[in-house]
């Protein structure tokens, strides 16, 4: 578990120093271009910051408060119905980019909770509740009640087809 | 005992954040490079033939497009008045929001390739049939 750790902390670094290549080459063909997409990065980095202190103190949580059985109990295996429900409204409250969670869901995952109900998780922030007005003005109130009452059932069938993976893990 | 456990959790946070540093960082970087080069005219412009081929597409280029699901509505609400059907659009907004090909990397460093690849092509398909459920259902009942 710790080597699978180190590696995913060196894919990282590796990742960003792909990244920072990619704004040197492009950089060297258009300067404006790339400068636009650095000062836009900027933008988007002090939105998501409140979201990854959130991220961080939750991670402190569940390392502190959440032992293996318990997640095992509610969010494993032998969690039934209650882990599908906790999977999708954790899903629905959980706000800002998708990659602030994936740590979290890797903490969650290593303690046992199962693959499904991550992939729930994961489908479940499409629903996004505080937009939900700006959706009715855009799209109408019958469209944007259909479509959620869609992805909520989509979330939990992406856990179903996700214990197909479960069970070759 | 308590503070020692307090110090360790602390230490362990910590670390896990650094390692998650470089995955936020490089993902900030590349999904604004994304939306700087390419503009919504280049996508507006795909659109036209069939409606399941404006549904693959409207999936296709959400599964690509990043940034805040505000975006997507504002984008989506672009497209269907410059006439692009409700069907690629729906398919568009869903996979803006499920499907993550640009976050590819950062998930499969974090959650593993194998189940990482396997939801993004759940969500993806998962998009288009939400697309043509949602507006024959509203078209049924309508």
């Amino acid at each position: 578990m710790e080597q699978k750790r180190r590696k995913a902390g060196l894919g990282g670094w590796l990742f960003l120093l792909l990244v920072l290549a990619v704004y040197g080459l492009i950089g060297a063909i258009d300067t404006e271009t790339a400068g636009q997409a650095l000062g836009f990065s900027a933008k988007v980095m002090q939105n998501v910051l409140p979201v990854l202190v959130i991220v961080f103190f939750l991670l402190l949580a569940a390392d502190l408060l959440l032992e293996p059985k318990w997640i095992k109990r509610n969010l494993g295996r032998e969690a039934g119905i209650k882990g599908w429900f906790m999977a999708v409204v954790g899903g629905v409250l959980a706000a800002g980019p998708i990659y602030a969670w994936y740590a979290l869901l890797r903490e969650l995952r290593e303690k046992g909770m199962r693959a499904s109900l991550a992939a729930v998780f994961l489908y479940s922030r499409a629903l996004k509740l505080p937009l939900l007005p700006l959706m009715i003005h855009y799209f109408g109130i019958n469209y944007t009640l259909l479509l959620c009452l869609y992805l909520l059932g989509f979330s939990i069938l992406s856990g179903i087809l996700m214990v197909k993976f479960e069970d070759h893990e | 005992m308590q503070k020692e456990r307090l110090q360790a959790s602390l230490k362990k946070t910590v670390w896990t954040f650094i390692n998650l540093l470089p995955i936020i960082i490089g993902m900030l970087l590349l999904s604004s490079l994304v939306v700087t080069v390419f503009p919504e005219e280049l996508s507006t412009g795909l659109f036209g033939s069939s409606e399941a081929l404006d549904a693959l597409i409207g999936a296709s280029v959400g599964s690509i497009a990043v940034g805040h699901p505000l975006a997507s509505y504002l984008l989506g609400g672009e497209f269907l008045k410059s006439g692009v059907s409700l069907v690629a659009v729906t398919a568009f907004i869903v996979s803006w929001v499920t499907v993550g090909v640009v976050q590819l990397p950062a998930e499969i460093l974090m959650l593993g390739a194998r189940f990482a690849i396997y939801r993004n092509v759940i969500c993806f398909f998962g998009a288009i049939a939400i697309a043509f459920l949602t507006v024959y259902t509203l078209k049924l009942f309508g």
